[in-house]
């Protein structure tokens, strides 16, 4: 039949060149691929830092085997290497970085979150999380001159109040696992802030309404109803606080006094996992030795990327709150 | 009024004005940063340090040029490698992705950002320095670029997510294919969040020490090229703090001044950017 | 919805419990009784915009009141004066008096007003606390209970909020695993465990389905003998079916308050009749 329609479109869609078409198409395919190879890319390093720290750890982890983790032993001169004396002090500071960080970051967090007008609560965590884009170097510049030689005059007062336990008797130098794990309180105490803040922002209003139309103060409303609200992402700023405080290298490597040993008291000088990568990788000779410190390197990627999961399965990302925001 | 009730108050009253106090020493920590080096470090501050390499013990006069350019072209090299994978792998995961591949992605993204720096200079030196045998400002820009690309990802990913979706679909009903819509609309709406996010991202690996230990070491000297090891800005901080001499202890505080005031200004303007563009570029 | 002359029909009333029609007067306070709750010109501002305008009226005790009137007609604002949640809101300002057995709540302390003035609100707000510690949660802050007494309390209130069958086999359950309408009673319960002399109910029931609304209004009923109840909703057949005394709302203003069956059927003002026969809004 002939067709009435004044239109003289063609039945079908239109038909460009080919020769366009095809590179349309293959113009969304080479963007596709592109962009696929980057993030192959992003895998294809991780694996490799992995298998890098895996192949050139072997001849301590064949020598030493699992009893690396136990053995307290540092002794280049023998070749005989222990963990233990680094995961002793990586833990003791960040426990004691947390002990500090915890309280004072979850009150500030409470404080900008529930009491300050909305402008001052930006502008102070503002502030607060520019102390996060502080290097570290520059922290621990300040722990040399200005942390320690304060420590040290406050020093014989905690002496006093908690010098009967065993955890602050003995000679005090200033460099210090205390001083490491103040240093690195001021480190994390940012990211407590910032996340716990917006996590109790977050916390719905009719929580709050139905806890003051019972009668609670602002302080009961808020300690017994939005923090256990807010519990999961607190913990997971924590966690993430945490995992920041295991990696932190320069600011505690200044301060921590760098000694091998294990002792009980805060006072006494330490070292970390991080500090002593830090200290002897240059002056390594050998490579058993290298191969001891990378293999503790090893044991330091392990617990961070532990702590970091469990971080994230409380809804956490590590890296959106070091992106811009 | 009860006992009970006194008592009720003045805990709401006290607990209140701690977690104040704990809001002004948290503020307070950062003033007195600042406030310090200012002090100490502009005060020594002088034409000399940006200019002069550093003199032995004991002679004044000396500065920290090389560790500036040095800095500079660890940065640079970190960006030439960390930037294009970072960007295009957001772009993937923003656009291409939704697939568990992606998934994956991100949570590899994640992990690597979580990885210490020093042990990615510890892979820096496997990989770069053990072969070549030698420390170089390659091996300690490679160390930077590796950091700068989990943040990279993430940012591009949130800022490209954050262009409305109607704004492409405006752009494919024009007839334009994926790949040019992404080039010619999304990636332009995205562009101010993303180049504050790199702009960020290179602040961060700026101040960074650890991976540098024992990759590009240090230099007294200039250091021609990319195959030598090179002075860096955080290093020499670093260096001369521990050491036993005062005038390099001042020198620590200038040029702690100066990372910080550059890693500081970076963020400030970039987070105002950011505020004022919000988190939907238009 | 738009009946002529809404006389509850009967397929509106429910049960064994049939609509409150008008009774002899012995069984009303005098219109010059002592009320339980009273306002006096009660002026309220968010900031610079007027939300209520000059509201006098009194509250009965022991009786139900109703608020009715369009959306944003303040009667909701005006029921969060009642004990002092209003405060909670930066930025406003009460003008006249509110006063509970005669004493200006302002002079009162604010914990205590909201201990005698309970609120349960439009959408069920249960603390992610089990079950027994919603419940309890009024009476451990308030001191009210010591640990021996507290068990007891608690199920008092859950009985009082015809809840108690269903959940005493798992009190220590997460409040959040129960449905809708049970979370509402539960925080009702939580009201009452304070023993509240009056319940200020806003909307309890929007966001309910028939069948619990019907449970909620059957507690209101019975509540009454031993609590003063004060309900804002936006349907006018529940005010019809629950209360004794409405109040109708227009723009900030109290329109027009009597005894329901007055407003209902033989309204005073020409605007409460239009919007009780559906002619607006």
């Amino acid at each position: 039949m002939a067709a009435t329609s004044t239109t003289v479109a063609s039945a079908g869609p239109s038909r460009p060149a080919p020769s366009f078409v095809q590179r349309l198409r293959s113009g969304d395919q080479i963007a596709h691929l592109i962009t696929f190879g980057a993030a192959v890319v992003v895998l294809l390093i991780t694996a490799w830092l992995v298998f890098e720290l895996y192949t050139n750890s072997v001849l301590s982890r064949n020598k030493f085997g699992w009893k690396f983790l136990f053995t307290s032993t540092w002794d280049p001169v023998a070749g005989e290497f222990g963990a233990l004396p680094f995961i002793y002090g990586t833990t003791v500071t960040a426990a004691l970085s947390l002990l500090l960080a915890i309280p004072l970051g979850v009150g500030a967090a409470i404080f900008l979150a529930e009491l300050a007008p909305p402008r001052i609560s930006d502008a102070l965590t503002f502030l607060i999380e520019l102390l996060a884009a502080v290097p570290s170097v520059i922290i621990g510049l300040l722990g040399v001159f200005v942390l320690i030689p304060i420590l040290r005059t406050v020093e014989p007062s905690i002496r006093a109040v908690l010098g009967w336990t065993p955890l602050f008797q003995g000679p005090f130098y200033g460099v210090s696992v205390f001083s490491a794990g103040v240093v690195l309180a001021i480190m994390i105490v940012p990211f407590i802030i910032s996340i716990s803040r917006e996590i109790i922002l977050s916390v719905p209003g009719d929580q709050r309404e139905a806890a003051l139309a019972l009668g609670a103060t602002r302080w009961e409303t808020t300690w017994d109803v939005v923090v256990p609200y807010a519990r999961k992402g607190i913990m997971g700023s924590i966690f993430l606080a945490l995992a920041r405080a295991l990696g932190e290298t320069m600011a505690v490597t200044m301060v921590i006094g760098n000694d091998p040993k294990i002792k009980a008291s805060l006072f006494a000088p330490g070292y970390s996992i991080a500090a002593v990568i830090a200290n002897e990788f240059t002056e390594a000779t050998g490579d058993l030795y290298t191969g001891a410190l990378i293999e503790l390197g090893l044991v330091l990627f392990g617990l961070t990327i532990l702590i970091n999961a469990v971080a994230r399965l409380l809804v956490v990302s590590t890296t959106s709150q070091g992106s811009a925001r | 009024m009860t006992l009970h009730l006194i008592r009720r108050k003045t805990v709401n009253w006290v607990m209140l004005s701690l977690t104040g106090l704990c809001t002004l020493i948290a503020s307070g920590i950062l003033f007195f940063i600042l406030g310090y080096l200012a002090i100490h470090g502009a005060a020594s501050l002088n034409w000399n340090f940006f200019t002069k390499l550093p003199t032995p013990v004991g002679e004044t006069g000396g500065g920290m040029a090389n560790a500036i350019v040095g800095s500079a072209k660890l940065l640079l090299l970190a960006s030439l490698f960390g930037v294009p994978i970072g960007f295009l792998g957001g772009v993937y995961l923003a656009e291409f992705g939704g697939s568990a591949f992606s998934f994956f992605v991100r949570y590899t993204t994640d992990l690597l950002n979580g990885v210490p720096s020093i042990v990615i200079g510890i892979f820096a030196y496997t990989v770069i320095v053990l072969p070549q045998k030698h420390f170089s400002t390659l091996a300690g820009g490679l160390a930077l670029g590796v950091m700068m690309i989990p943040i990279a990802v993430r940012s591009t990913e949130e800022f490209l997510r954050a262009v409305p979706t109607s704004l492409r679909e405006g752009a494919m009903a024009l007839g334009a294919s994926k790949a040019k819509t992404i080039l010619t609309v999304v990636i332009p709406a995205a562009k101010h969040g993303i180049l504050t996010g790199i702009m960020l991202d290179l602040a961060r690996v700026a101040g960074e020490t650890a991976p540098l230990l024992f990759t590009s070491f240090s230099n007294r000297f200039w250091s021609p090229g990319w195959e030598q090891p090179t002075a860096a800005l955080p290093v020499m901080i670093f260096t001369y703090a521990i050491a036993p001499y005062e005038d390099w202890h001042q020198q620590a505080w200038s040029a702690g001044f100066v990372l910080l005031a550059l890693v500081l200004t970076v963020n400030i303007i970039a987070r105002i950017i950011l505020s004022k563009k919000g988190p939907v570029p238009r | 919805m738009h009946a002529p002359n809404p006389q509850p029909s009967p397929d509106m009333t429910r049960g064994t419990r049939t609509l409150q029609m008008p009774m002899a007067d012995d069984s009303r306070p005098a219109a010059d009784a002592a009320s339980k709750l009273s306002t006096d010109h009660l002026s309220f501002y968010y900031g610079d915009f007027q939300a209520l305008d000059g509201i006098t009226m009194k509250i009965y005790g022991n009786q139900v009141t109703a608020f009715i009137g369009p959306s944003g007609c303040g009667k909701s604002t005006f029921l969060r004066t009642l004990n002092r949640m209003n405060e909670t809101v930066k930025k406003t300002r009460v003008e006249g008096e509110i006063c509970l057995d005669g004493e200006n709540i302002s002079r009162l302390e604010v914990s205590e007003v909201r201990r005698r003035v309970g609120m349960v609100f439009q959408k069920s707000n249960p603390f992610p606390k089990s079950i027994f510690d919603n419940v309890a949660y009024g009476l451990r802050i308030n001191g009210l209970a010591t640990r021996a007494t507290l068990r007891e309390k608690v199920e008092h209130s859950l009985r009082r909020a015809a809840l108690w069958d269903e959940v005493k086999d798992k009190l220590n359950q997460s409040a959040y695993g129960l449905s809708g309408g049970q979370q509402q009673r539960l925080c009702i319960a939580r009201a009452l465990a304070v023993d509240p002399e009056v319940l200020l109910l806003d909307e309890p029931c929007s966001a309910l389905d028939p069948i619990a609304t019907a449970k909620i209004e059957d507690l209101i009923f019975q509540l009454k003998s031993s609590c003063t109840i004060v309900i804002v909703t936006h349907n006018m057949q529940q005010a019809a079916r629950v209360a004794d005394y409405t109040g109708f709302f227009l723009l900030g203003r109290l329109i027009e308050f009597d005894s329901t069956t007055v407003i209902f059927k033989n309204p005073a003002r020409k605007e409460t009749e239009d919007y009780v026969t559906g002619r607006f809004g």
